[in-house]
């Protein structure tokens, strides 16, 4: 045995006393995870991981991107949580139930994953909660929208969203329609998915409530383009208003259709949040002029939205593509916020995160302050303040997309 | 006599005729619920045929292009709808710019010739380096493999222009000349003028096709190496390059059917190939696959039937939101001609021919 391996030895075996020495002498043991469905241990340096689920290709992209801009703001405000930086990955939920059960696979295969934002479409979040939820996630959505997600008998226990449920959407479009239209005759449309399928009942149903007559409830494929079949069909039942709250591309044929079908070149047209997005008018062109949307209302929303959006528009260049920017950037900072509440911290900076703790302090969220408004859990995963108003279309050119109750605003707020 | 018939009759056969009947009576009785309770008025259905027939052209046109290349080949083009595709999203950018200085509302019919030219060079430009690149090197390889190739190269070049031009959606230019429609006198009855410039379009393209095969010395090349490629090549025909121009002739089709397609539904999108693609391939198997006539054929029935069938049967039979339904219908509608006709509906004399 040559003296360097001797030294390393003897060196190797002081280590060792002076560690076991320090553990007798320190008051804390190390760190034993008891939560009962397992921690996430973050070395000193190592960022927290948080994932997105978003629809970020293809005709939806807009919206996508919208909350992905959202949540990235959202970073670059915290800048750290507790000496760590974060890291944002994410993976492309394409707005179907295909998409949102791939993006939840890979995401939950990967254990450092420490919470996730997303879906964007209802029928993402219904295969993607359950597997979310398994693997001892929580996943924060700052834009599903359906009933159904946060229904006390579907609920999965790893979700939340930070986006209003339709419930208050399809009431208000219904309410607008029969309050300030003054329409007794409505049709809709959906195209099978579990957000316009439900929005557009809940639309029929508070309508039928407020006493008008819902004339047809039609149904459409997203990847159908000739229109003109169901809309005649539409016509022959004489509406006075079609809401059709379903996506960009199937909306945009509906609506430059619509007007080429006699009995509906005076109908009232109006969707919802779904294509509320420069992306619609570039798809419907100039037939979306003066067409109605249901949307969050950006007026309503907190202080701090002013500020947000010039840190959005410096950054992207550009204004909001879609309504739920906010609802994003909101649920970024309530996955910190309660990080940040139930991380246990080692002297040496290694951070624990109980999962349990973690999706416990998010639906324990109580008056938090966000872009939105304040925001409350319900214990099945309902967020938000909701505040609904309509917009109509008063202009257009994509180029000239400026959401707001302004004179020159376009879509311009109209109602309440 | 009779009992030799009987005795070459299968329980299957009997059982799927049973199924074509029931369908069949289906259809009927759904269509004369639906004319007895005068639901629609005649104008409407007028209507809805003029949309069916203008769809239909283009199916047809994009059709052909599958037809031809197994009328010479014997393999099933999938990467064509990526060929449809890439002209009118190419294009896109042309029209734009058109648009924008305003070309498009003082000359519309020049712009969109223009548009046109572009669409099909670009896409006769990719169908001919998809058939030098991707096909040509396994023309001698077993079926499957060209198969394959076909099914990759249309994913690379769905992602390709998804690279290049983005995923989100691009709306075509529209103006009123375009949109303004023409109306029997006194009726609602009216035919737009992008529909009108669909169906002539579609036509002209039709017969200049079929002028083009039947009257040219290429297209004469063209039949002979459809009917024995060896044989022709013997008799000095260059086998490649009929090869070659078959593709040229099928992507100047897509693009004339891609830039119509743009013109009637607007948005053009790196994925739209896919749908229109697979609705012309069901044409041609209807028509009867590798006859000409027939793709023409099965194109205008498939666009007609879509546009009526949910409104006219599936309305009679009370099931709710119909139209959902009505890729369902065309289907069916293949399923039952391949029961009954599985050479597609003209596809029996080149059957027989082939044999």
């Amino acid at each position: 045995m040559s003296r360097k391996r001797i030294a390393l030895l003897i060196g190797l075996l002081a280590v060792v006393v002076t560690v076991t020495a320090g553990q007798c002498g320190a008051p804390k043991a190390k760190f034993q995870c008891t939560d009962p469905i397992g921690c996430v241990d973050i070395k000193p340096g190592e960022p927290i991981h948080i994932a997105y689920m978003f629809v970020v290709t293809g005709p939806d992209e807009s919206l996508g991107l919208d909350t992905k801009y959202g949540v990235e703001i959202a970073i670059d405000d915290k800048k750290e949580i507790l000496g760590h930086p974060i890291l944002l990955t994410g993976e492309d939920s394409q707005c179907n139930a295909e998409g949102g059960q791939a993006a939840a696979q890979k995401i939950a295969a990967d254990p450092t994953v420490v919470a996730i934002v997303g879906t964007n479409c209802s029928s993402e979040a219904r295969p993607a909660a359950p597997i979310i939820t398994q693997a001892g996630m929580v996943m924060v959505s700052p834009s599903n929208t359906a009933p159904d997600l946060t229904d006390p008998a579907k609920h999965q226990a790893g979700y939340l969203r930070t986006a209003h449920n339709d419930k208050v959407q399809g009431a208000a479009m219904a309410k607008f329609a029969w309050e300030y239209l003054k329409v007794k005759r409505a049709a809709t449309i959906h195209d099978g998915s579990l957000y316009a399928d439900q929005l557009q009942q809940v639309f029929a149903e508070e309508f039928k409530k407020l006493g008008g007559t819902i004339t047809a409830q039609e149904a459409v494929d997203p990847k159908d383009t000739d229109m003109r079949p169901v809309l005649t069909r539409i016509a022959a039942t004489q509406p006075e208003l079609i809401y059709y709250p379903i996506f960009i591309a199937a909306g945009g044929f509906i609506t430059s259709q619509a007007r080429e079908i006699p009995g509906l070149e005076k109908v009232y047209l109006a969707s919802a949040d779904g294509t509320f997005s420069p992306d619609f008018v570039k798809a419907a062109g100039s037939a979306a002029l003066g067409m109605f949307h249901s949307s969050p209302d950006f007026g309503a929303f907190g202080a701090g939205y002013p500020e947000f959006l010039k840190k959005y528009e410096a950054k992207y260049g550009r204004k909001p593509l879609a309504p739920f920017h906010a609802h994003a950037y909101d649920a970024a900072m309530m996955i910190f916020a309660a990080i940040e509440k139930v991380a246990v911290q080692d002297p040496d900076g290694t951070l624990h995160i109980g999962r349990q703790a973690l999706r416990d302090a998010l639906f324990a969220t109580k008056d938090f302050k966000g872009l939105t408004g304040n925001l409350t859990c319900t214990p099945t995963g309902d967020c938000a303040d909701p505040k609904i108003a309509v917009y109509q279309m008063m202009n257009t050119d994509p180029a000239k997309w400026n959401p707001g109750s302004c004179d020159e605003c376009n879509p311009k707020k109209i109602w309440p | 006599m009779l009992r030799q018939l009987l005795r070459r009759v299968t329980l299957v056969d009997i059982f799927m005729w049973i199924i074509g009947l029931l369908l069949i009576g289906m259809v009927f009785y759904g269509s004369v619920r639906t004319l007895v309770s005068g639901k629609y008025a005649p104008t409407e259905w007028v209507n809805l045929t003029v949309t069916g027939i203008a769809l239909g052209g283009i199916y047809a046109l994009i059709a052909l292009g599958y037809t031809l290349v197994y009328g010479i080949l014997r393999m099933i083009n999938f990467a064509h709808s990526e060929v449809f595709m890439s002209g009118p999203f190419t294009a896109y950018f042309l029209a734009d710019a058109l648009d924008k200085v305003g070309y498009f509302d003082r000359y519309p019919i020049l712009s969109l010739l223009l548009v046109m030219v572009l669409s099909m060079a670009v896409a006769t430009t990719v169908a001919v380096l998809l058939e030098r690149i991707a096909y040509r090197p396994l023309r001698t390889a077993p079926r499957l493999v060209p198969l394959i190739t076909a099914i990759g190269a249309s994913f690379f070049l769905q992602y390709t222009f998804r690279g290049l031009f983005g995923s989100g959606v691009k709306g075509y230019p529209e103006t009123d000349w375009f949109k303004r429609k023409w109306c029997l006198p006194d009726t609602q009855a009216c035919i737009s003028t992008t529909q009108i410039l669909v169906i002539v379009a579609a036509v002209l393209m039709m017969v200049a096709l079929y002028a083009f095969v039947q009257w040219t010395k290429i297209g004469k090349a063209m039949r002979a190496v459809s009917e024995d490629k060896e044989t022709a090549a013997l008799m000095g025909i260059d086998v490649d390059r009929v090869i070659a121009t078959t593709f040229a002739v099928g992507g100047a089709l897509a693009g004339v059917a891609g830039v119509l397609y743009a013109l009637m539904f607007r948005q053009v999108q790196f994925f739209m190939g896919f749908v229109p693609g697979i609705k012309a391939f069901t044409a041609a198997v209807l028509g009867g696959i590798g006859n000409i006539p027939g793709a023409m054929l099965g194109g205008l029935f498939l666009g007609i039937f879509e546009a009526l069938g949910p409104n006219l049967f599936l309305d009679g039979l009370g099931i709710p939101a119909p139209y959902q339904l009505k890729d369902a219908i065309a289907y069916t509608m293949l399923v039952l001609i391949l029961i009954f006709r599985p050479t597609g509906i003209l596809g029996e004399r080149l059957a027989r021919k082939k044999a």
